[in-house]
């Protein structure tokens, strides 16, 4: 099975953390999945924009989707941001909700001839592993599987909340995906209190503090709970947790170390790709340098 | 649509006890009781008073989602137990059996009756909850058009059962936070046309180092409201006026970051992380870097600025430069911006007012456009 679909890696994964577009791009391949990059719109705003002028994130990112609807032959628009992915998601409800507020926005993108059509499927990599590709698939493309490795999921907020917005029910239980992932891998999900949490990334500018106390809390229940590593879908979470990650050490008083991998690295991992190729190198918490792939990852198949 | 009855049938439900005047540790303690599946946790858990224990403390009274006393979490969601059906508690459990704690970020009284006077009612007297009249007060009743209090309607609908508070992620680490529950009751009067102190009060929102910068965004209270009366969307309002229509500058750098994080988009399209920070402590331009704010900041944060750079994550190039799109797309996202920006007042689409339309299909739980209308079936009602 292949599949085209119109990405949007976001502006993060191009910046401050270039290898999670990085390793997105070595991982598609390996899943049939065919990125056509979205290379000509504009930041999903990540709330802040909303914050400042509803309209204004409505409008820019109907842009986006007018774009991606544009996209010969795409089944869908995918995100490999959580941010974006709720940032996207909260604009979209409120176009498709109201005709007339539609036309209001598609009015101010005429003049670029461009237009948005209610109803595009817009999917982060997550929901796209577990509902197009599907798990069996994916474990069956398994190369080494994660054996042994102790993997904490850390969704971040925009992915998960609010559930009715983000279309979370008993049929799509998108707020277990990462444990069912981690386990299709061969891995072994950790359970701490900080899974479902917020990293405190939005507030590290305003309330610096009570931001890396978060962050720090968080990785201090997952190394209480005794992961090896995290793996988020959101790079801005990926920030706060690993970026900042000294920082928070020292608000919390406690060695973290603790490795947190974007989720196509832990995919690529367990497709057969080096630590390196998928930039791991790069992050500030080396999880080359933390686990012991020679015991943790069993290379097999 | 006419009512399928169904046999009552059995139901475990887990509580969590605790006896603070006992000096033991607090404990769970099960019961199985026997009602029809569309009755509340709060009967069951009245049940197994009845049957079983008469020391479970809740706090109950209307028993109908409107007065607010049985704040409870229900498998580890904050909610009411009277507006929870048994059966829906059942299939959102870990293992077959309701289990329910007492709310979070307030101190247990008893079993599951919290302090609300320690923590909500304490916040909620913190925004001055009250219309401080305009003058002259005129003879009769004052006059708003309805449009100008569309908005209030939706912080009216809260309750005050405390659900934002048991859950709220800033108020967890930072225990100052006013919290949603108080800054959407701000809202209430910040948005109302006949109070005389928006200005102030929004200012001193802004100013608190725990005020409506310290929201994390990250929509528990959403969730967590049985009454859409959605805390976060509030606060989000808050932070428009204050920064936006009355100009307040904060100290807590929100207002700053804002428009820094939004004229880097409209300049290049894509965010241009390294440029944001220092304009987020020293203002919007070029020169923020070289303030005293913005130093202290980079000063501050060198030890993870230095592991960056040494890991090759953030290159002084890829910090120098932004990333940004073509020209023509700059334009594109110019235009809108200035099409936008150039209205005489923001546009804002408030689903909770407005509803979704009849012909949307909803996605699960959405309502249809009539329930979306405030005061009618908070179970029903969007949550935004």
């Amino acid at each position: 099975m292949s599949m085209k679909v119109a990405y949007w890696p976001g502006c993060v994964s191009r910046g401050f953390t270039p290898e999670l577009h990085g390793s997105m791009e070595k991982v598609a391949p390996l899943l049939d999945i065919e990125l056509v990059p979205l290379d000509r719109a504009c930041c999903s705003g990540a709330g802040v924009i909303a914050e400042h002028n509803q309209e204004l994130a409505d409008t820019l990112n109907a842009r986006t989707f007018a774009l991606a609807q544009q996209v010969e032959g795409a089944a869908l628009m995918m995100n490999i941001c959580s941010t974006c992915q709720g940032a996207h998601t909260e604009c979209q409800e409120r176009l498709d909700a109201n005709a007339e507020y539609r036309e209001h926005v598609n009015g101010t993108l005429a003049e670029q001839g461009l237009r948005y059509e209610k109803g595009l499927t817009n999917k982060n990599f997550l929901w796209v592993l577990v509902e197009e590709l599907g798990l069996d698939e994916l474990r069956s493309r398994v190369k080494r599987p994660l054996t042994d490795l102790k993997v904490g999921p850390f969704y971040g907020c925009y992915i998960v909340r609010p559930v009715d917005r983000l279309g979370i029910d008993n049929e799509l239980p998108r707020d277990t995906y990462l444990g069912q992932v981690i386990e299709a891998l061969g891995g072994t999900v950790i359970e701490y209190a900080g899974s479902h949490k917020c990293c405190g990334f939005p507030i590290i500018t305003m309330h610096k503090e009570a931001s890396l106390k978060q962050a720090g809390r968080h990785l201090g229940d997952a190394v209480d709970a005794d992961a090896d590593c995290l793996v988020t879908p959101c790079p801005l979470c990926h920030l706060n947790l690993d970026l900042q990650q000294p920082l928070a050490e020292r608000v919390v008083g406690r060695d973290l170390q603790m490795p947190v991998l974007h989720l196509p690295q832990l995919v690529g991992l367990a497709l057969g790709l080096e630590p390196k190729e998928l930039g791991m190198q790069r992050h500030v918490v080396k999880p080359t340098s933390v686990i012991d792939w020679t015991t943790s990852v069993v290379a097999s198949v | 649509m006419a009512e399928v009855h169904k046999a009552p049938q059995e139901y475990t439900i887990r509580i969590r006890r605790y006896d603070p005047e006992s000096g033991n540790a607090a404990y769970w303690d099960e019961h199985t009781i026997e009602l029809e599946p569309h009755r509340s946790v709060l009967e069951g858990i009245l049940q197994a008073r009845a049957r079983f224990d008469g020391s479970i403390g809740i706090r109950c009274s209307c028993r109908a989602a409107i007065c607010g006393s049985c704040g409870v979490r229900i498998n580890g969601q904050p909610g009411l137990a009277c507006h929870t059906h048994l059966e829906k508690a059942l299939a959102s459990s870990r293992d077959g059996v309701i289990e329910v704690e007492p709310m979070g970020n307030m101190p247990v009284l008893k079993d599951l009756i919290v302090d609300m006077d320690a923590v909500h009612w304490k916040k909620v007297q913190r925004v001055t909850p009250w219309l401080v009249n305009k003058e002259p007060i005129p003879e009769r009743e004052y006059i708003v058009p309805a449009h100008n209090m569309v908005d209030v309607t939706q912080t009216m609908a809260c309750i005050q059962c405390g659900a934002c508070v048991s859950d709220c992620l800033s108020m967890e680490v930072d225990p100052l936070f006013i919290g949603p529950a108080a800054l959407a009751k701000a809202y209430r009067f910040a948005g109302d046309p006949r109070d005389a102190e928006h200005y102030q009060r929004l200012k001193d929102l802004s100013e608190d180092p725990h005020g409506i910068y310290a929201c994390t965004h990250c929509f528990k209270c959403i969730d967590a409201c049985p009454k859409g009366v959605a805390p976060m969307s509030q606060i989000m309002r808050l932070r428009r006026m204050a920064g936006d229509d009355h100009g307040i500058v904060d100290r807590n750098n929100g207002h700053r970051h804002e428009i820094a994080f939004a004229s880097l988009i409209r300049d290049n399209g894509l965010l241009w992380e390294a440029e944001l920070l220092p304009r987020s402590y020293g203002g919007d331009s070029f020169f923020a870097k070289f303030t005293p704010a913005a130093g202290a900041e980079m000063v501050s944060s060198l030890p993870a600025i230095t592991k960056a750079l040494i890991r090759g994550k953030v290159t002084p190039m890829g910090a120098l430069k932004p990333h940004k799109l073509a020209k023509k797309d700059i334009a594109d996202v110019k235009s809108i911006y200035e099409t936008v920006e150039g209205r005489d007042e923001r546009n804002e689409l408030n689903l909770y007012i407005t509803g979704y339309d009849e012909d949307t299909p909803p996605a699960e739980g959405m309502p249809s456009a009539e329930s979306g209308q405030p005061g009618i079936e908070p179970e029903e009602s969007p949550s935004r």
